[in-house]
């Protein structure tokens, strides 16, 4: 049923888009104004209404007139309410969309940014599955975080966003489309085994480095040692001679990922490689370039530098 | 900078909503308080206390076993109260009732807004019993936690504390008046009820057609609204504000009974004729009495509409008076009324139970012996007795015994206006003299803020009429005999208590406002019905007040409020913007000049064209074109000191007319 429904829906949306008001991305700022603000009853407001009548019918027959008024007060405050509901949502702008990072198949957190001249109540925003409630207070602006799901990497154009109200009575709900135009993107989703990257030639032959800046310990004298590395006051406290060892931290090996040499393979699955490579380098704090076609990077590390990887990844053609 | 309050959108009610929910439901409980059995309403707000308490304490459901045992109290405790489920107060007891059940399984915000729905539903049906002003602003005060309750359900709002979350409520319903008083003007009353009427068993007090010694007591504590009275010309003088109700002929030595007396053939005896030259013409709200009888002033003429006149010229109208009611009248207040008496008549008006009242009967004989058939004279020896026989007005008389009358005369000597009435009547009788008592309302409070004799039911009254020969039926009031200010200034006074306080100016115009008000309230809004509707409508030229016009007129009114509501609810209020509207007023100025912008022109292409054609202010104008374009977009927001001066050269600048 509900399927069907949804169907007919989409169906009436590519057929008489005037009348679904079915809109094209538009770019932001999205300010809603009357022209694309709908109110229809709720199930309540409708249950309500039916009481209103009954009450209605009830106070008649009786001729009381207090119960007639009290009758009348309620039912055009219910009135008044649909007036306000529609003023919860007109002049709400849509100021600017920000997207968090995902890889596929994650939901990705999508960050609306939402301007108002005065203060609003009880607005929610559908995405998908997912709805969220917010409020904007004096200062005119809210942040609103719902989360995208996301099904490959690439740029993905942002969906349609459901902005609705009931506000202030649950009587009748007060809606609108946003559809903004921009994409967001995903990054590849990394495979989920496989061999380590090829090192380099040099790699491990380099002599570890024992002279550093770093004090790491005291130890008895060894002869060789460089007199200024004993250390004097120690020395002279416990009687012989001491010497301070200086170590440097041992250096990784730097990673160069190379989409050439990973020849042979189909274009996904390099970049599900690529991604899982980038990823392992990430988490172990390892300092990694990534040669794309058209797009070397250089060595670097830390989340940045993880990030322009992903994305260059994620935005290969 | 981010105002996203968020609340659990899950399916339980959060506690500000379930507090909210709470206190309807104790309006709602409140305001069916009066009319109640006492112990329902202690038992319900038990349960209601508990309930809040619990969920307060634990948040857990009330378990099933508890609720249904509950509900089957319920409608075992109405059943044994009422007898039955349907009616108005059994209906009311077991709605209200339910209602406070619902609370018990009050858990998600679907089950609020049920609960709230049929709460207005319960508020509504308060005013069944009680339509007074009081009572209908309670009951719309009650709408407050109900409106309250809804918006709590509504996700991620500011919070508020409990007594600002009413406001909102107060001003939706403020906002609602102007299309809630439309609609209340020009809904189609029915002409006749759907179902059952309503049955009223509370007793309410008023008037009775029946009076034995000590039933006015009740009445004559009753400061309630019996009637206001508005007069054509000036109001009649104390003296004469006499409003008859009842005429009782019957008496069987303790009550006085209205009867409709018939003539020997069973027919019904023909009205009474009035002489009179003098008519005063009034009109009367009066409060509803579930009885017949219209009071009215003097003797009146003629029966208003929907009513008839009794052979002694009482009023009645054709059903009972259940809902305010407005009559026009005119009466005589200085006539002759039946100046022959038949000899039916006369036997009845001599009527007396026999074997009663020996003294009575002996000191009646003695008079009559003494003035010879002179009827007035004994009229007059009867008040001086009452005068000066050390008679005592008090509202608490000692009790009279089978023969009260002469209990009353040669014992007690103390009561009020039923008692001297009653005594009187069954002397004038004892000495040949026919006579009836009658019952109404005397004297009044004339209001001067509203220009109306405004009648309590304390202002209820029994007096005498007796028949003299060429005069007819004349009034006497013995009352007045023993407590002149009985007459001059009501039962109050007459009983001497101490209502200084009362008296103080202050309050008594307090009480003079108040009673307007609620003079209003009863016209205006109670008494608004089918005939006030086509008055209120012939002003503007519709006589026609059909349901089909009053339909059309609805939705034409409807739609105008809505309209104007639109409107509201469209309107943005653009903040003015100083820079904008500095460069505006230049504009303005140059265009009074000759020079006005062009759609497509940009302000420094403007300004340039408009210093080619001034070129005596060429250098001027090209100042302020720079301090604008400096203004705003050398900056991000324009420099405070030179907005102002820039807003003070656009103020100081003065184009010359171009000469073309």
């Amino acid at each position: 049923m509900r399927d069907a429904l949804r169907r007919l829906q989409q169906l009436a949306e590519r057929r008489l888009p005037a009348l679904t008001r079915f809109r094209r991305p538009e770019p932001m700022p999205i300010e809603l104004n009357r022209r694309r603000i709908y109110i229809v009853p709720t199930g309540f407001g409708i249950g309500f209404t039916v009481l209103l009548l009954v009450m209605l019918v009830g106070s008649l027959n009786y001729s009381n007139n207090a119960a007639l008024l009290l009758t009348c007060m309620l039912g055009a405050s219910g009135a008044a309410s649909m007036l306000i509901a529609f003023r919860a949502l007109d002049g709400l702008a849509l100021a600017s969309v920000s997207a968090g990072q995902a890889i596929a198949g994650q939901p990705l957190a999508l960050t609306l940014e939402f301007e108002s001249t005065r203060p609003r109540s009880a607005i929610r925003i559908d995405l998908g599955d997912a709805c969220q409630a917010f409020a904007i207070d004096a200062s005119g602006k809210a942040d609103v975080t719902l989360p995208l799901a996301t099904r490959q990497r690439g740029w993905q154009p942002l969906p349609r966003v459901r902005v609705w109200t009931t506000w202030p009575l649950g009587l009748f709900r007060a809606w609108s489309w946003m559809h903004p135009e921009q994409s967001v993107l995903v990054w590849p989703h990394p495979e989920s085994g496989g061999p380590p990257p090829l090192l380099p030639a040099d790699e491990g032959l380099r002599p570890r480095l024992h002279r550093g800046e770093d004090l790491a310990a005291l130890r008895d004298y060894r002869s060789g040692d460089p007199r200024k590395h004993i250390a004097w006051k120690a020395s002279a406290r416990l009687g012989h001679l001491l010497s301070k060892d200086f170590e440097q931290p041992e250096s990784r090996p730097e990673w160069r990922l190379d989409w050439r040499e990973l020849e042979g393979m189909d274009t996904e699955a390099r970049i599900a490689r690529l991604a899982r490579w980038l990823g392992e380098a990430h988490a172990a704090g390892r300092r990694h370039s990534l040669w794309l076609p058209g797009l070397p990077i250089e060595v670097g590390s830390g989340p940045g530098h993880y990030a322009r990887c992903m994305s260059a990844l994620a935005s290969l053609p | 900078m981010i105002g996203v309050t968020r609340r659990p959108t899950g399916p339980s009610l959060d506690s500000r909503a379930f507090d909210l929910l709470c206190l309807t439901m104790a309006c709602v409980l409140g305001v069916h308080a009066s009319h109640l059995p006492w112990w329902l309403v202690a038992a319900l707000a038990l349960v209601l206390a508990l309930r809040w308490w619990q969920r307060r304490r634990h948040g857990t459901p009330p378990p099933m076993l508890l609720k249904l045992p509950l509900l089957a109290l319920l409608a075992i405790a109405v059943v044994f109260t009422y007898g039955t489920i349907f009616g108005q107060e059994p209906g009311s007891a077991l709605a209200v009732g339910l209602l406070v059940l619902k609370l018990l399984e009050s858990e998600a915000p679907r089950d609020a807004k049920v609960g709230v729905s049929f709460a207005c539903f319960g508020l509504m049906a308060a005013l069944l019993f009680d339509q007074g002003l009081v009572a209908t602003f309670v009951v719309a005060l009650g709408l407050l936690p109900a409106l309250a309750t809804l918006r709590a359900l509504e996700p991620a709002q500011a919070s508020a504390s409990l007594p600002r979350a009413l406001l909102p409520g107060l001003a939706l319903l403020a906002a609602a008046v102007p299309l809630a008083l439309l609609a209340f003007a020009l809904v189609p009353r029915l002409s006749s009820p759907l179902w059952g009427a309503p049955n009223r068993t509370e007793a309410r007090t008023g008037l009775s057609d029946q009076m034995s010694p000590g039933d006015f007591v009740e009445l004559l504590n009753d400061e309630r609204p019996a009637m206001r009275v508005t007069f054509d010309g000036p109001p009649p003088p104390p003296e004469q504000r006499y409003f008859r109700a009842y005429v009782m002929w019957a008496y069987d030595g303790r009550t006085w009974e209205h009867v409709q007396l018939r003539l020997a053939d069973g027919r019904a005896r023909p009205l009474e004729p009035l002489e009179a030259r003098v008519t005063t013409g009034y009109q009367v709200d009066l409060e509803p009495t579930d009885r017949t009888v219209l009071p009215a002033l003097g003797m009146p003429m003629e029966a208003p509409a929907e009513a008839r006149l009794s052979p002694n010229r009482e009023v009645f109208s054709d059903k009972p008076v259940r809902e305010p009611l407005h009559y026009a009248l005119r009466s005589a207040l200085y006539y002759h009324l039946q100046p022959k008496l038949p000899e039916a008549a006369r036997r009845f008006a001599l009527r007396l139970p026999q074997g009663l009242n020996p003294r009575t009967h002996a000191l009646a004989a003695q008079w009559r012996a003494r003035r010879a058939g002179d009827d007035q004279a004994i009229v007059d020896d009867a008040l001086a007795l009452f005068h000066d026989g050390a008679f005592r007005y008090t509202m608490s008389p000692a009790p009279l015994g089978r023969n009260a009358v002469d209990d009353f005369l040669f014992g007690t000597r103390e009561g009020f206006c039923e008692h001297y009435a009653s005594s009187f009547t069954v002397l004038m009788r004892a000495a040949g003299i026919p006579a009836r008592v009658v019952t109404g309302y005397q004297g009044g409070y004339w209001n001067p803020l509203g220009n109306y004799l405004l009648v309590r039911q304390s202002d209820a009254h029994a007096w005498s009429e007796v028949w003299l020969e060429g005069r007819g039926w004349t009034r006497v009031d013995p009352t007045a005999a023993v407590r002149p200010e009985r007459v001059s200034q009501g039962a109050a006074a007459a009983a001497g208590d101490q209502l200084g306080w009362v008296q103080t100016s202050w309050l008594a115009s307090l009480r003079n406002q108040w009673d307007v008000v609620n003079h209003w309230w009863t016209q205006g809004v109670i008494g608004f019905d089918a005939l006030r509707q086509r008055g209120l409508l012939t002003p503007f030229g519709i006589h026609d007040t059909g349901t089909a016009m009053l339909g059309i007129l609805l939705a034409i009114g409807t739609a105008l409020f809505v309209a104007i509501g639109v409107g509201w609810a469209l309107w943005r209020r653009e903040r003015p913007e100083p820079l904008s509207q500095a460069l505006r007023r230049l504009e303005a100025r140059l265009a009074r000049a000759g020079i006005t912008r062009r759609r497509s022109e940009g302000p420094q292409h403007y300004l340039r064209r408009a210093a080619r054609a001034l070129p005596a202010q060429r250098a001027e104008l090209e100042r302020l074109m720079n301090r604008y374009l400096e203004l705003r977009y050398a900056h991000d927001e324009p420099v405070p000191e030179l907005l102002r001066e820039f807003q003070r050269a656009v103020r100081e600048f003065r184009p010359r007319r171009v000469v073309k």
